[in-house]
């Protein structure tokens, strides 16, 4: 009797809550959770990805389902010397630009770590470049290079009489490619300072005393000091760095087309070229996938660099 | 001090700082000074430049030799207003407006339950589905746009805002799956249990005690995913045809480039109006954009 009053009793106490008490086990609600998450990632990254892939051995276009095609798309691809240009590009654009970033970069985080008026507002416009839209700081630079009225050329030609000649920026391939690089360093340096000065500013003041009691001169004390130190946090910034970079499309779309003469392709403008305004979805493909090698070599730099740093500091921390 | 023989070594050990600080002022000047208002000039330098063509007439834009570039005699407003009146601009801010908050909305929820579940669930194999997501994160747009086409086109999006709002997520969730559980790992278990005995299912404890507590963290989260939606060009470029759908980054590049001779008013205009929304937004939060960028980077 009192058993079966005790059971209806839950009953009625539970019968009410069988959602709430349904969301509180904890696998359903792991898998709820992780749903919405773990959906859109493999609706819209894994599934494209593993597609770009088959995608590269067919010879699929616009509106036509592709048949396999084996490697037919990468062997073209080594015979194109316009694939091979774009791949010697996004090297020489990568390199170049990351030094470029990480010197100036490093050199503006040093400068930061400073003590003066106004450090905050100052860090706060210093990001600017990085969050305004590339496309939209890209056509300035694009103004920024026109051949006839680049306040550039005025400068040098007008007020300074250094040269007599406006400079042709973006007209024959060498000019147009460093000025491509110029303006990704522009965009870069932001995002790497801010990034490497909160490196800094987690290196503790007492390194530097016992560094200076020891008479070390102030090249010592950032070779072998602040240098070591900002490894790992560098390591992690260049990775990011790198792949971007490596498969920047925005400003090389937005300023030149890849022009003049095609000199300017990034393996992702060509991979758009190819692929959708082409139509050629199989081969633009393949081009994108030829890229995931380099990424993949930059992805090991970055675990390296991680494994590297817990293995300095003995444990295992995140 | 009032010994006299250690007077010395005093005066030693105050000059070691100095030098450190580089506090003689001339030196200051020149190591610290001069470089940073370098660096500040090149860095701004193109935002002024943008802004200040904006509003200068064509007869001024086009004519160094009478009218000094870097000042403007005349202002005047006919580039903005071509642009609100003459161009589809106001639509096209819209619909970037309307694609970064429904994009940075659906990318809160989903990685908010999902750094909550990996790091506050803790389940068997819950760092490994942390370090895939991470992994989402390093793999760039530019690897899957051609496929994404497909993928948007047979879903019947092609063409659709709806498309942008599900695809960005597949960069936003990453980072801030990643944000959010380094927020929620500063959280003090204690107070959950706390929750857990008096009662409190999961689902309040996440909503009356771990939220809150986050909201830095959630603020951080949504003015990234923002800004990053508002920038984002390469899917918005291949997946939207007509005119009427573009997003800003995308349409004055392709709608407002015309012919040859550039209209470097109207174009420079459509930049500064496109760039203010994401600088006003980014100047009123600061402080958590830049604790939510350097704060990935340490995680």
């Amino acid at each position: 009797m009192s058993v079966t009053t005790l059971s209806s009793h839950t009953l009625a106490h539970r019968q009410p809550s069988w959602l709430v008490r349904l969301f509180d086990y904890k696998p359903f609600l792991i898998v709820m959770c992780l749903a919405p998450a773990i959906g859109l990632l493999s609706v819209f990254l894994t599934y494209p990805l593993g597609l770009g892939i088959w995608l590269a051995f067919t010879d699929t276009t616009i509106g036509r389902r592709g048949i396999f095609v084996g490697f037919e798309n990468f062997q073209y691809l080594l015979t194109d010397p316009l694939w091979w240009n774009a791949v010697f590009y996004s090297v020489v654009y990568t390199g170049i630009a990351t030094f470029g970033k990480f010197a100036l970069g490093f050199w503006l985080a040093l400068l930061l770590n400073n003590h003066f008026p106004f450090k905050s507002v100052l860090r706060a416009i210093i990001l600017l470049p990085w969050i305004v839209p590339t496309v939209l700081s890209a056509l300035a630079f694009w103004w920024i290079y026109d051949p006839q009225f680049s306040i550039i050329s005025y400068l040098l030609v007008d007020v300074l009489h250094w040269r007599s000649s406006n400079i042709d920026f973006l007209g024959s391939p060498w000019p147009a490619r460093f000025s491509l690089i110029a303006a990704n360093i522009w965009r870069g340096i932001p995002f790497v300072a801010i990034s490497l000065l909160a490196g800094l500013q987690t290196i503790s003041p007492s390194l530097y005393e016992a560094a200076m009691l020891d008479g070390a001169s102030a090249w010592q004390r950032f070779r072998y000091i602040t240098f070591p130190m900002m490894m790992p946090i560098l390591a992690i910034v260049m990775t990011f760095s790198i792949i971007f970079t490596f498969t920047d499309f925005q400003l090389v779309y937005a300023i030149t087309r890849g022009g003049p003469v095609n000199s300017t392709h990034l393996l992702a403008t060509l991979a758009f070229q190819r692929g959708i305004a082409g139509g050629e979805l199989g081969e633009g493909a393949a081009i994108a996938v030829s890229m995931i090698p380099f990424l993949v070599f930059a992805t090991l730099f970055s675990y390296f660099g991680l494994a590297r740093r817990k293995w300095q500091q003995g444990e295992a921390n995140d | 001090m009032t010994d006299t023989a250690a007077q010395p070594a005093v005066a030693d050990a105050k000059a070691a700082p100095d030098t450190m600080a580089w506090d003689s002022g001339l030196r200051r000047l020149m190591m610290i000074y001069l470089p940073l208002g370098c660096f500040v000039l090149i860095l701004l330098f193109p935002f002024y430049w943008m802004a200040i063509t904006s509003f200068k007439p064509n007869a001024e834009l086009m004519n160094y030799r009478d009218h000094n570039p870097f000042w403007i005699s005349s202002p005047t407003l006919a580039h903005i207003k071509h642009l609100l009146f003459d161009t589809a601009y106001p639509r096209w801010l819209k619909t970037t407006m309307l694609v970064a908050i429904g994009s940075t909305t659906l990318s809160l929820i989903a990685s908010t339950l999902a750094a909550y579940a990996i790091e506050r669930l803790r389940f068997r194999g819950s760092p490994y589905v942390g370090l895939g997501i991470y992994l989402a994160y390093l793999v760039p747009p530019s690897i899957l746009f051609i496929p994404l086409a497909t993928v948007v086109v047979q879903f019947g999006l092609f063409d659709s805002p709806l498309a942008l709002i599900l695809v960005y997520p597949t960069f936003l969730v990453p980072f801030c799956t990643w944000l959010l559980i380094g927020y929620f790992k500063s959280i003090p278990y204690e107070l959950e249990e706390c929750a857990l005995v008096d009662g409190a299912t999961r689902l309040q404890i996440l909503r009356r005690i771990t939220l809150p507590l986050a909201v830095p963290g959630l603020i951080s989260a949504g003015i990234f995913s923002f800004t990053l939606s508002w920038n984002e060009f390469i899917y918005a470029l291949a997946f939207i045809q007509s005119g009427a759908n573009k997003t800003v980054p995308v349409a004055i590049l392709t709608e407002l480039v015309t012919g040859d001779v550039y209209q470097w008013g109207a174009l420079m205009a459509g930049s500064l109006l496109g760039s203010l929304p994401v600088a006003i937004f980014y100047s009123l939060f600061v402080d958590y954009y830049v604790s939510s960028l350097t704060g990935a980077v340490k995680e």
